[in-house]
């Protein structure tokens, strides 16, 4: 079973990634145990797929978290996808998620984001972290979550701005 | 100035170290080219035509004797000697190694320098008037709010990787002198009628190969809300600029396409959720970010003495005279003046500074205006603080050191990108066109008969040069493989802003000199005794300008 990085640890991912439906989101066929399905195949099947305890959603680049809105509060977890790692979307989806939308299950970063984005992605409420690229070295970019241990403006980890702090 | 305290040091060498390890893997192959490219440019570091280039920020153009002593020891010890005061007021090293950019970083992280965010697809360095804090005219200082931004700006986890760069600046003053209305967020500190100290926010301004002129969406922004609004603007912005054509994702094209009225609304449906929020600014920060920009301590001076006996020195010296008139203007204090040091003498590449006259400089700072110094989006240096009775002694030392080119504002004070000569971008050179132009009008009494002329020269279109707002802009473009000079005609940066129109096709290199001539001539044979360039061209239009230049020659 893959890895990933959540919480500052490795360990085994045990969800599921439903890639977006081609067709029809309402016919697709979710899977049993937990599964992570695009925003459509939740909008369009959410009254049954709310009854479950094991089904979370990823937000491609180009969907919002108003979209998913007041969703957010019940559901295990939620991914926000980087098609590439230079669109930045993700940063701001994500403190939504977490500041207006008040998410507090797995907040996971998915698809191509680089490990040089891992201490901004923890500063705006990234918990989580599943690589596409199978060859990271992932003990190794552990480390990045730490690049910075001090910060200037108001964020989800920290949400006192420097200047509410300074000594 | 303001001053760095532990959290400061303490997050400026987390980020020196950050990159030191960002190096090394891409330099071990495990950061590919394409990983590695934002990072570094996020660190001020572009691969050049000929060799890497370092942008080093000075923030809104405030920099001290001992960062510019440091700047000099880099210019020698790990480039060729000299280095370039850039159009956003910031330095360039042109021929750094990439495997010491590291400890070049660390060497400025000492003095409380860096190169972050100078470029990149990031909130860049704000600039600001290079004489705040001192001019006659200012209404409020805007160094404060510039530091503020600066902090707020820096490392910003939610904005690092926005669709394309952006670009802010403050101005405090009744003459706007940062060209506020050509930036993304330009900001205008204001007044209201209850005394309180506010913005006015101009959105989507900006040169490239789209000019726009701002538009304002909203006439007074109580200065306890700039973060939390600029966090609107920006997390609008990063959510819906367009990403698939880098061509279409300054954040100009965005308020266009929404139009500034939308645009606005969604700022400030966004502004309400976070306007309550923690980064509302506290009058104690305020305070604290004015504390660094006190009065330094300023002498009481005789002042009509030292008017009396500059008079004497100017009559028995024209030359110093003229450095007077071009190159020193008014203070807010008594018996002080701002001097603008030149670096935009004829032969040198407009904006070049040598490490020596680095070192030069910050001498001249240390001796004369309180060890601080600023650098100006036209290119030059300025001393903000310099005692009435110091400036002839100031200025023999400055025109010793190649500084007292009595020529700012004038037509050979040009801005010019590096161009062709440096610059991987650009289409053609520009260095050689700004000196064959500064050879052309070599007569002083003839250039300042001619008065206030900006003459702005970009390489492409991207505008470094700021070809657009130049009272004569001149735009190098390619034609299969050969450089062709474009002018435009009526730009202006400032409170009246506007963007110059093209004359007509293109010129070849050894016919700009000659061009250039014309519509000073054609300047000169129709203007009336009040009128500089830009207003004898707002008059009569373009037509006898192009007329002139495109005369068949029988």
């Amino acid at each position: 079973m893959p890895k990933f990085i959540k919480d500052g640890a490795v360990i085994e991912n045990t969800w599921t990634l439903l890639a977006k439906p081609e067709g029809d989101a309402a016919a697709v066929a979710v899977p049993v145990g937990q599964v992570i399905v695009p925003l459509s195949v939740w909008l369009a099947q959410k009254a049954q797929l709310q009854l479950r305890q094991d089904v979370g959603v990823w937000l491609d680049s180009d969907e919002t978290a108003a979209q998913l809105g007041e969703d957010a509060t019940s559901l295990p977890l939620i991914a926000v996808n980087f098609p590439v790692f230079t669109d930045g979307r993700a940063f701001s989806t994500a403190r939504l998620l977490r500041e207006r939308y008040g998410f507090k299950g797995e907040l996971r970063a998915i698809g191509n984001f680089i490990r040089d984005q891992l201490c901004y992605l923890r500063r705006c409420g990234v918990n989580a972290f599943a690589f596409a690229r199978e060859d990271i070295n992932l003990e190794q970019a552990i480390k990045s979550l730490g690049d910075f241990t001090e910060y200037y403006q108001s964020s989800v980890d920290q949400p006192l701005p420097l200047f509410r702090r300074r000594a | 100035m303001y001053i760095y305290d532990d959290y400061d040091h303490q997050i400026l060498r987390e980020r020196v170290a950050q990159f030191r390890d960002q190096t090394a893997r891409f330099l071990a192959g495990e950061l590919k080219p394409e990983e590695f490219l934002p990072l570094r440019l996020q660190n001020g570091l572009y691969i050049q035509r000929l060799a890497p280039m370092l942008r080093i920020n000075v923030p809104y153009g405030m920099i001290n004797s001992t960062q510019l002593r440091r700047l000099a020891h880099i210019a020698r010890h790990y480039d060729k000697g000299y280095c370039h005061v850039t159009t956003r007021q910031n330095i360039q090293f042109n021929w750094p190694d990439l495997t010491e950019v590291p400890d070049i970083l660390a060497e400025l992280a000492e003095v409380q320098m860096h190169g972050t965010q100078s470029s990149g697809n990031c909130v860049r360095n704000t600039t600001s008037d290079q004489f705040a804090g001192v001019a006659e005219d200012e209404i409020i200082d805007p160094r404060p709010y510039c530091e503020i931004i600066r902090q707020w700006s820096t490392f910003h986890p939610e904005f690092a990787f926005l669709p394309r760069k952006f670009k802010i600046a403050v101005t405090g003053s009744e003459q706007d002198r940062a060209a506020v209305q050509v930036h993304d967020i330009g900001l205008q500190l204001v007044l209201n009628d209850a005394g309180e100290v506010g913005f006015k926010v101009y959105v989507g301004g900006g040169l490239g190969r789209t000019p726009v002129i701002g538009v304002a969406i909203r006439e007074f922004l109580p200065e306890e809300d700039l973060l939390s609004y600029l966090e609107a603007i920006l997390r609008i912005y990063n959510l819906y600029g367009r990403r698939d054509n880098k061509f279409k994702a300054r954040i100009k094209i965005l308020v266009r396409a929404m139009t500034p009225e939308v645009f606005a609304q969604e700022v400030e449906a966004e502004w309400q959720h976070l306007k309550g929020g923690y980064s509302k600014l506290t009058r104690a920060e305020i305070e604290r970010a004015k504390s660094f920009f006190t009065q330094p301590p300023y002498e009481i001076l005789d002042v009509p003495a030292a008017q009396a006996q500059l008079d004497t020195l100017a009559a028995e010296q024209p030359a110093f005279g003229k450095w007077l008139q071009r190159n020193v203007r008014g203070h807010k204090i008594p018996g002080y003046a701002a001097v603008t040091l030149s670096l935009k003498r004829t032969g040198v590449a407009p904006g070049d500074i040598t490490d020596t006259q680095l070192e030069i400089i910050a001498n001249l700072a240390d001796e004369f205006s309180f060890s601080e110094a600023r650098t100006t989006h036209e290119q030059n240096i300025v001393l903000a603080d310099v005692k009435k009775t110091d400036l002839f002694a100031l200025w023999q030392k400055a025109k010793q050191a190649g500084f007292a080119t009595p020529n700012i504002g004038t037509i050979t004070d040009i801005i010019a990108c590096p161009g062709g000569d440096f610059c991987s971008l650009a289409n053609a050179k520009s260095i050689p066109i700004a000196e064959a132009i500064q050879r052309q009008f070599d007569d002083l009494d003839y250039v300042y008969d001619l008065g206030d002329i900006d003459l702005n020269i970009s390489g492409c279109m991207n505008a470094c040069g700021h070809h657009h707002i130049g009272h004569i802009g001149i735009l190098g473009v390619d034609k299969k493989g050969e450089e062709f000079y474009q002018v435009q005609l009526g730009g202006s940066a400032g409170n009246d802003t506007s963007l110059g129109e093209v004359l007509g096709p293109s010129f070849s290199a050894e016919d700009m000199p000659s061009v250039i001539q014309k519509l000073v001539d054609v300047y000169v044979e129709n203007r009336t005794r009040e009128e500089l360039f830009i207003d004898t061209y707002r008059r009569i239009g373009a037509t006898p300008f192009k007329e002139r230049v495109y005369a068949k020659v029988h």
